[in-house]
C-alpha cells in the first residue's frame, strides 16, 4: 500500500478548515485511507540518523497517509484534496480537457522501429502556463517518484521524463541505440558520459542502481532526442541535464515510455490531470501527437471520458440497501463519478473521469456508492443461506487421532514446512536424489530451499531447542509434507503423516513401538499378517542398523520406526539416543 | 522423635503449670540439656494440636570462668586478705600466691590491708580490719542462682567489664497447651491403607495432618500445540454455522489457480520473485480446463463480462509457474470453478484453515509461512450488508462485538473491506481481517451464474493465537524454537472468554 507524505498545514488550508488528528483519522478511515503517521522531517531523521543529524531539519508537521494500491489519483496532495473535497461536497469534480496547441503544431514524438526490442511505446503531453511554487514542484517530482514505485513497477512498465519544453525544440525523436553511441550530460552531472560510463557509475548510485538491470542486457538502449540531437532522457533511467525542469519552468513537456501501454497512458493521464490545475486555463492539457514506425498517429493525453449505465436497483441489491437512483446518483458523484438519473426505471448513467483508471466494472462503481453511503451506516443482514457442514475426512480424524496421541503422553510440536535439502537428506544419512522433495528457485535463506518430505527433521529441532528440558522427551506431529507426484496437475502433493520421537537416555524402542500398537488400535487395525499390521526388519539408511522396522498394515507398507542412527542424533546437535515413528496417515483414510 | 518418657514428662510439666511455660525453666525440672527440651518439643508440635509452642528469645546474664572459680573460692582481694596472718606478711611472699597481684590492689583500695614499706627484713602486709564483707563473691552467688535480677544495671556492668559476667541471648520456646493437648501421647498415621479400611482401625487413628500449602505432583502427560487448539476452535465456530471444509492440502500451486483465475494480474507485485517462493523442481504445471483458462486470458487482456479488463498481454507462460500457495483462496478459486461445472447450482459454505507461504522479510510477528482461516458463502442474491452480517456473527463467537469496516483494495474482490475490532485493552481500534465480495471478473469465467455472490474473509491464525496466549514472538509459538514448558503449560482455549 503506497504511503503519501503530506505537509499537515497545507493540506488543511486546500481544504479550507483545520481538523484534529482525531477527526483527520476519522475522516481518512470513511474515505478508504489510513492516517498512518504523523511526524516531521526533524523526527523522520532523528529517528533514522540520530538527533545530531536532525538539527536544523524541518518541523513542520507531516501525515503519512496509507492510499489503496490502484488509487493512483490520491497519490499526491492535489488528488487528495480534490477527492476528500469532493467526497464532503465542498467542490464538484473538475472536468479535464485536452486542448490544442495555440500555435496550432502540437508538439511530435516520433518513435522509431528500433524501440521494438526495448521499450516499444511512448505517450506525450504538454502543460502549457504553468505556475510551481517551491511546494507544488517538490509535489510534481513527489508525485512522479510514487507512480513509478507503483504502478510504473518500478519503471519496468513505464517510465516518466519531464521537461522545460523551452529549452528544447521538437519533433522529439524515440529510438533506440547502442550503449557506446549514446553520449549526454546526464540530470545533475556536468560533463558527458556514454551510457556504458553511465550504467557503471549509476552502479553504486543508491537510487538508481535499481533500475540498471531492466535495460542493462540489451543490444540498444532507449533514448530521446530534440530536433538538435539533445537529449532529452535514457529511459528508464535518466533525463538529460540540458532540459531539466526547475520551479521557474513555465512550460512542461512530459514523456512516458513503456512496455505496458495502457499503463503508460494511465501514468500520463494522472500527471496531467493533477497538475494543470496550475495551469493558466486551469485543468486544460495541450495535446501532443504520437508517431509510429508504421505511421500510425495517436494524440495524448487520452483524458477519455467513459459512461457506464447501471441501475439503482442493482447498488441496491448489491449493497442491501434501498436508496432512491437520485440518491444513488449524488453518492456516486460524490466518488468523483458525475452521475445522472435517465429515464424513469431508475437507471443511472455514470461518467467514469480520465482520473479514476481503477473504474473497471460495474462493481467498482457499486463499492464507490457504499463507501458514500458508509459502509458503516449498511443494515447487518443474515443470509438465508441453508448448508450441512461436512468435515473434511482427513483432518477429522487427524483431530481425532492428535487428542489421543496427547492422551498417551506425547507433546504436540508444530514445525515447519519449509526447511534446508541438508534437513531432509544429509542429516538423516540420505541423499537429496533419493528424496521426492520439490524445491524452491528463490530461497532467501537456506531454511526455504525445499518442502520437507518428512516431519522428523522438525521434531528433532524441536528437541534440539528444548534439551534443558527434563527428559524423557516424548513428542508428535501431525501434519502434510510434499512430495514430487507427476500425476498431478502441478507435479506434487502433499502426504498427510504422523510422526513421534521418543528422547532419552535409553532408546526406548519398545516406548515407540507401544505408540504405534496404540495408533493401530484406535485405527482399527488388530496385529496380524493378513489384514491387521504387523513389522518387519528393515535397512534405513537414518536407523542404527538392525533397528529399524517397516511397519505393515493391510499389506502395504505405511511408515517405519526404530532407534535413529547416532550419525543422525549429531546431526541435528543431539546427545541422547532416540527412537521415531513414521507413518503415512492417507492409508487409513 | 523423641523418647517418649520425656515427651510425656514434658507434657505433665505443661499440664501443671497456669498459662504457660518456657521451655528453660523446664531444664531444670527434667534435668536434661535444653537441646533436648527443644527436641521434646518439636515432636509434640508434630503430633497436631498437642502443644502450642512459640520461639521467643532473651537476654540472660552468665558468669565467666573466672566469674565461677570466684563464686567458690571468694574474690582476689578476700583471698588476699585471708592469706595475711595477724603478723603480717612479706610483700614478696604474698605476690606470690595465685590471687596475689589482682587482690593486693583491690584489697589496698579497699584499704582493708596496708603496706609497711620500712619493716625490718624488706616490706610486710597487714591486716587493717577485723573481718571483711566478700560483696563480688556475693554478688557472683546471686547470678550464679538465677537471681541476677536482685543486681543493679550498673553492678552487673561492672562485673562484665572485670570479665567476671557475659550477657548471652538465648532462644527457647514459650509452650502452652494445644486445643488437643493430652499427657499421653498417640502415634499418627500418615495415610490411610488398605488395611486400616478392612479393620476398621482407621476410626481409632489420628492422621497426620496435610499441608495443603503445597503444589501438588504435576501429572504425567501429553499436550496439544496451543495453535493447533485455537485451531481446533475455529474449525468448531466453522462447523457449528454450517460451513463445509474445504481440501487445502497442496501447498504447491500453480500460478494460475493463485492468481490469475483470482483475476489478479501478471505484473501484480504480489507476483514477484520477491513476495513468492516460485518452483524449480516441479517448475510448472501442465494441465488447466482449457476452455476457463480461454476465458481467464480473456477477461485479463481484453475484458469481458462487462469490465475493461486489464488491458495487457497474457502469457500462459507466466500462468504455469509453480509456487507455494500464498492464500488458500486459490483452494476457493478450485472450489469454486468445480461448483460451477455442477449441472445446478448449489448454495454452500465453505472454510478452510491451513498453512500459506510468503518469501517475506522476517520479523517477530512474521514467518515465511503462516496458517490462514478463510470463510466464504455462495449464493443468490448476497449483499455487503450479510457479509457484514456474517462477520459479525463469526466475531461474536470469539468473544469480539464492537466492529466497524473500513474501505481497502484488494484485486479480487469488489467491494473490499477491512474488519477492525475495539480493543478494551489498547483503547483503539485493531484490524481483526479481510473480507470482500469476489469479483466478477472471478466468479463468471468459471461459469457460475451472474446473480451468485461469493462474500468472503479471512484473516491469520497466529494473531488471535499470539493475542489470546500473551506470546510477542511468533517463534516462541510456531517452529521448532518453540518453548515446550510453554507448551506444558498452556491453558484450554476458550474463544469466547
Amino acid at each position: 500500500m503506497p504511503t503519501v507524505s503530506v505537509k499537515r498545514d497545507l493540506l488543511f488550508r486546500a481544504l479550507g478548515r483545520k481538523y484534529t488528528d482525531e477527526e483527520f483519522d476519522e475522516l481518512c478511515f470513511e474515505f478508504g485511507l489510513e492516517l498512518d503517521e504523523i511526524t516531521s522531517e526533524k523526527d523522520i531523521i532523528s529517528r533514522e540518523q540520530g538527533d545530531q543529524k536532525a538539527e536544523g531539519a524541518s518541523d513542520v508537521i507531516l501525515y503519512k497517509i496509507d492510499v489503496p494500491a490502484n488509487r493512483y489519483d490520491l497519490l499526491c496532495l492535489e488528488g487528495l484534496v480534490r477527492g476528500l473535497q469532493v467526497f464532503k461536497q465542498k467542490m464538484e469534480a473538475p472536468r479535464y480537457r485536452r486542448v490544442s496547441a495555440e500555435s496550432g503544431e502540437p508538439q511530435r514524438l516520433i518513435i522509431t522501429e528500433e524501440t521494438a526490442g526495448v521499450r516499444p511505446h511512448a505517450v506525450a503531453a504538454v502543460l502549457r502556463n504553468i505556475t510551481f511554487t517551491q511546494n507544488r514542484y517538490e509535489s510534481f517530482i513527489e508525485l512522479q517518484e510514487k507512480l513509478h514505485q507503483n504502478v510504473c513497477r518500478k519503471r519496468t512498465l513505464v517510465a516518466i521524463g519531464t521537461h522545460d519544453l523551452d529549452t528544447i525544440s521538437g519533433p522529439f525523436t524515440f529510438t533506440a541505440k547502442a550503449p557506446d553511441d549514446i553520449r549526454f550530460t546526464p540530470l545533475n552531472q556536468s560533463q558527458e558520459y556514454t551510457a556504458t560510463q553511465l550504467m557503471s557509475l549509476y552502479k553504486t548510485d543508491s537510487h538508481l542502481r535499481h533500475y540498471l538491470h531492466i535495460i542493462e542486457d540489451e543490444p540498444l538502449y532507449p533514448i530521446i532526442y530534440d530536433s538538435n540531437g539533445i537529449v532529452l532522457s535514457m529511459p528508464p533511467i535518466i533525463n538529460g541535464d540540458h532540459s531539466k525542469i526547475s520551479v521557474n519552468t513555465k512550460n512542461v513537456f512530459i514523456e512516458c515510455t513503456a512496455t505496458d501501454l495502457t499503463k503508460a497512458k494511465i501514468v500520463l493521464d494522472m500527471i496531467v490531470t493533477m497538475f494543470s490545475e496550475y495551469c493558466a486555463e486551469p485543468f486544460t492539457v495541450e495535446e501532443a501527437e504520437v508517431v509510429y514506425p508504421d505511421g500510425r498517429m495517436v494524440t495524448y493525453p487520452e483524458l477519455a471520458y467513459r459512461t457506464e449505465t447501471l441501475s439503482a436497483d442493482y447498488i441496491n441489491r448489491r449493497v442491501g440497501i434501498s436508496e432512491s437512483a437520485d440518491s444513488v446518483a449524488q453518492l456516486l458523484t460524490r466518488m468523483c463519478l458525475k452521475s445522472e438519473v435517465v429515464g424513469d426505471d431508475g437507471q443511472i448513467l455514470v461518467e467514469i473521469p480520465p482520473t479514476r483508471s481503477d473504474v473497471i466494472h460495474a462493481c467498482d462503481i457499486m463499492e464507490d456508492a457504499a463507501m458514500a453511503y458508509g459502509f458503516n451506516n449498511i443494515t447487518m443482514t443474515t443470509p438465508r443461506t441453508y448448508t450441512i457442514a461436512n468435515q473434511l475426512p482427513l483432518n477429522k480424524l487427524t483431530e481425532l487421532l492428535r487428542m489421543d496421541l496427547a492422551a498417551a503422553g506425547f507433546t504436540e510440536a508444530l514445525t515447519f514446512a519449509l526447511c534446508s535439502q541438508e534437513d531432509i537428506a544429509d542429516k538423516l544419512g540420505k541423499k537429496i536424489t533419493e528424496t521426492r522433495a520439490v524445491h524452491i528457485s528463490n530461497p532467501k535463506t537456506a531454511e526455504f530451499q525445499v518442502a520437507r518430505t518428512t516431519l522428523l527433521p522438525g521434531l528433532l529441532k524441536t528437541l534440539a531447542a528444548n534439551r534443558k528440558m527434563p527428559l524423557p522427551l516424548k513428542l508428535f506431529e501431525i501434519s502434510d509434507v510434499v512430495l514430487k507426484d507427476e500425476t498431478t496437475d502441478v507435479g506434487a502433493r502433499n502426504n498427510r503423516r504422523l510422526c513421534a520421537v521418543y528422547y532419552n537416555k535409553s532408546p526406548g524402542f519398545e516406548v515407540i513401538h507401544g505408540l504405534l500398537d496404540r495408533v493401530m488400535q484406535l485405527l482399527e487395525v488388530r496385529p496380524g499378517r493378513k489384514r491387521g499390521y504387523y513389522i518387519q526388519a528393515a535397512e534405513d539408511s537414518s536407523f542404527f542398523p538392525g533397528r529399524c522396522a517397516e511397519i505393515y498394515a493391510h499389506e502395504k507398507v505405511v511408515g517405519r520406526l526404530g532407534v535413529l542412527h547416532p550419525d543422525v542424533i549429531n546431526g541435528f546437535e543431539l546427545t541422547m539416543p532416540c527412537s521415531a515413528l513414521d507413518i503415512d496417515l492417507e492409508h487409513f483414510l | 522423635m523423641a523418647d517418649s518418657g520425656l515427651l510425656e514428662s514434658l507434657l505433665r510439666l505443661v499440664e501443671k503449670v497456669d498459662g504457660g511455660l518456657d521451655s528453660q525453666d523446664a531444664v531444670g525440672e527434667l534435668g536434661v540439656e535444653h537441646q533436648a527440651v527443644v527436641g521434646a518439643v518439636k515432636s509434640l508440635q508434630a503430633l497436631g494440636e498437642v502443644i502450642e509452642a512459640t520461639q521467643r528469645s532473651s537476654k540472660h546474664w552468665e558468669l565467666t570462668g573466672e566469674g565461677r572459680e570466684i563464686s567458690e573460692q571468694g574474690s582476689h582481694e578476700a583471698r588476699v586478705f585471708n592469706a595475711i596472718p595477724e603478723e603480717g606478711l612479706p610483700q614478696s611472699q604474698l605476690m606470690k600466691l595465685p590471687s596475689g597481684k589482682v587482690g593486693f590492689s583491690k584489697a589496698m583500695s579497699n584499704k582493708w590491708i596496708r603496706l609497711d614499706k620500712a619493716h625490718e627484713g624488706g616490706p610486710r602486709v597487714f591486716r587493717t580490719v577485723e573481718s571483711i564483707e566478700d560483696t563480688v563473691r556475693e554478688k557472683l552467688q546471686l547470678v550464679k542462682n538465677g537471681k541476677s535480677s536482685q543486681l543493679e544495671e550498673k553492678e552487673k556492668n561492672e562485673l562484665k567489664k572485670r570479665k567476671l559476667l557475659s550477657e548471652v541471648t538465648i532462644k527457647s520456646y514459650w509452650i502452652t497447651k494445644g486445643r488437643n493437648f493430652s499427657t499421653t501421647i498417640t502415634k499418627q498415621e500418615t495415610e490411610l491403607t488398605p488395611e486400616m479400611i478392612a479393620s476398621g482401625s482407621w476410626r481409632d487413628k489420628k492422621f497426620k495432618p496435610y499441608n495443603f500449602e503445597a503444589m501438588g505432583v504435576a501429572p504425567d502427560s501429553g499436550h496439544l500445540h496451543p495453535l493447533m487448539k485455537v485451531r481446533t476452535q475455529f474449525r468448531q465456530i466453522f462447523l457449528e454455522m454450517g460451513f463445509t471444509e474445504m481440501p487445502t492440502n497442496n501447498f504447491i500451486e500453480s500460478s494460475f489457480w493463485n492468481f490469475d483465475s483470482l483475476f489478479q494480474p501478471q505484473q501484480h507485485p504480489a507476483r514477484d520473485q520477491h513476495d513468492t517462493f516460485f518452483m524449480s523442481d516441479p517448475a510448472l504445471a501442465r494441465e488447466f480446463p482449457q476452455d476457463y483458462l480461454e476465458r481467464v486470458k480473456k477477461v485479463h487482456s481484453e475484458g469481458g463480462y462487462g469490465s475493461q479488463g486489464y488491458k495487457y498481454d497474457w502469457k500462459i507462460e507466466e500462468a504455469q509457474k509453480n509456487l507455494l500457495r500464498t492464500h488458500t483462496t486459490a483452494v476457493s478459486a478450485r472450489m469454486l470453478y468445480k461448483l460451477a461445472q455442477q449441472e445446478k447450482f448449489t448454495p454452500v459454505k465453505y472454510f478452510s484453515i491451513d498453512r500459506v507461504f510468503r518469501n517475506e522479510t522476517l520479523d517477530a510477528t512474521h514467518l515465511a509461512e503462516f496458517h490462514q482461516i478463510e470463510g466464504l458463502v455462495v449464493d443468490y442474491g448476497l449483499t455487503l450488508g450479510d457479509l457484514m452480517g456474517v462477520l459479525h456473527q463469526f466475531f461474536m463467537k470469539l468473544g469480539i462485538t464492537k466492529l466497524r469496516f473500513k474501505p481497502a483494495y484488494n484485486p479480487y474482490t469488489e467491494p473490499s473491506m477491512e474488519v477492525f475490532s475495539y480493543h478494551e485493552g489498547l483503547k483503539k481500534w485493531v484490524e481483526v481481517g479481510n473480507s470482500g465480495v469476489f469479483r466478477p471478473e472471478m466468479l463468471l469465467p468459471m461459469g457460475l451464474p451472474e446473480d451468485v455472490s461469493v462474500i468472503a474473509w479471512g484473516l491469520s491464525l497466529e494473531r488471535p493465537t499470539m493475542i489470546k496466549y500473551g506470546i510477542n514472538n511468533i517463534r516462541e509459538l510456531v517452529g521448532h524454537k518453540v518453548n515446550l514448558q510453554m507448551v506444558y503449560d498452556s491453558p484450554v482455549c476458550r474463544l469466547d472468554s
